[in-house]
């Protein structure tokens, strides 16, 4: 088991490489069960197109290291931008995208006490929202007034 | 495939899927015309990622859609080779864009309805279409942030974006009449559990879309009986034509891949 986790950590999100797919907290159930291994795949969002290419990556990443693997769809309990590890936001920071906070379904989300992100760069919280969507479907875009420079947000779900 | 008639649980579990996917599919097509058409940079990538998103819950409704009925047909099969009177789409999400406030309009509309709709299917006793239901319920609560910010932005900005959004709204709303006629399909799955009471859905939507339309400054248009039933596949003049353009790649060059 321990050999199956250390090559998922391995495989890099196709979007955002410098996030591994257990960063993100896409991978739900591993399992291994008559020589095969079994796992399971929560979507991001339902219509992202990384989807597929994660599905073959993590399939791939498998029988490179010696293992018959399967890959599945976890549709329940649906993926949350919560799930990504705090190494995984970390890392997200370094790489210039700020991490999410808020769940859209959080207390602090649905009592519209919501704080501006904070710009990865220079850590300020005077910043704004330019537009609540960004270039790929988990990801916003957000512009800090303190150091003017524009960042991506990972979109809080 | 009967489009109105409850027959038992199993088959109008499917042909309520179907109409959850109609309704997205086509709600998708529409948006994604705007890509390289919105009013902005930001408003490209908002339609075109509300697109998206829609278009995955299509995706994931078909494959369930295909499940129960078991013959054999794909996605694809659903999307492009059925017939304008096979689809079962609310009749809302047919209609032509018009202007940004017509688009907006309708969004906010169909984000209010969808929200209260798939907040109780995550309580269906069917747990595929609970999981479908809570998978895609964040994603259009997301899009609800987006469509009546943008609703009280365009209803209590300009005298013409004012005057813009009353008139799309006046549009729409005879629309939202087909939302909440129960018929016996809808009767029929909520005493099974399977599907919310379409009563519920209509109290909730009302409160949610309420506050909203006060602070847009916007009048809530008068109900009307209205005669559109794209649930029981009858439609405007509208769907055929965005169905020619949706399905003519695929019906050329049946089963092409890039």
């Amino acid at each position: 088991m321990a050999a199956i986790w250390s090559v998922l950590r391995a495989v890099p999100d196709p979007e955002i490489p410098v996030l591994s797919l257990v960063d993100l907290g896409v991978i739900r159930d591993v399992r291994l069960a008559d020589g095969v291994v079994h796992v399971g795949i929560a979507p991001t969002y339902t219509g992202c197109p990384a989807t597929l290419v994660i599905k073959s990556d993590v399939a791939a990443a498998l029988t490179q290291a010696g293992f018959a693997a399967r890959v599945h769809d976890v549709l329940s309990p649906p993926w949350t931008s919560a799930w990504i590890t705090p190494e995984g936001c970390e890392k997200l920071r370094q790489y210039g995208i700020a991490p999410p906070e808020f769940p859209v379904d959080s207390v602090a989300a649905l009592t519209g006490r919501l704080m501006a992100a904070a710009c990865p760069r220079c850590g300020s919280r005077d910043t704004e929202v330019v537009s609540e969507f960004g270039s790929t479907p988990c990801k916003a875009l957000h512009r800090c007034l303190v150091c003017l420079e524009p960042f991506d947000r990972f979109k809080c779900i | 495939m009967s489009a109105g008639t409850a027959g038992d649980v199993a088959t109008s579990t499917h042909t309520y899927v179907v109409r959850l996917a109609d309704t997205a599919l086509v709600l998708a097509q529409r948006l994604s015309a705007w890509i390289g058409h919105a009013p902005a940079i930001e408003e490209d990538l908002g339609l075109a990622n509300v697109s998206l998103d829609l278009l995955g819950q299509a995706r994931l409704l078909y494959g369930y859609a295909s499940e129960l009925e078991g013959a054999g047909r794909t996605e694809d099969d659903y999307a492009y080779l059925r017939e304008q009177c096979d689809f079962l789409n609310a009749s809302m999400a047919e209609l032509p864009n018009g202007d940004f406030g017509m688009t907006i309009a309708r969004q906010c509309l169909m984000d209010a309805w969808r929200i209260e709709l798939y907040e109780r299917l995550t309580e269906s006793t069917d747990p595929k279409l609970a999981a479908i239901a809570a998978k895609s319920l964040k994603e259009i609560r997301y899009h609800w942030r987006y469509s009546a910010a943008w609703l009280i932005r365009l209803g209590d900005g300009t005298a013409e974006s004012h005057e813009r959004v009353t008139t799309a709204l006046a549009t729409l709303w005879p629309y939202v009449y087909e939302w909440f006629a129960e018929d016996d399909i809808e009767r029929e799955l909520a005493a099974a559990g399977v599907a919310p009471s379409v009563a519920a859905v209509k109290e909730a939507f009302e409160a949610r879309l309420n506050p909203v339309l006060t602070e847009a400054t916007l009048g809530r248009p008068v109900d009307v009986t209205y005669r559109w039933f794209g649930k029981r596949a009858q439609h405007t003049e509208h769907l055929g034509r965005l169905l020619g353009d949706m399905q003519s790649l695929h019906r050329a060059h049946p089963g092409a891949t890039w």
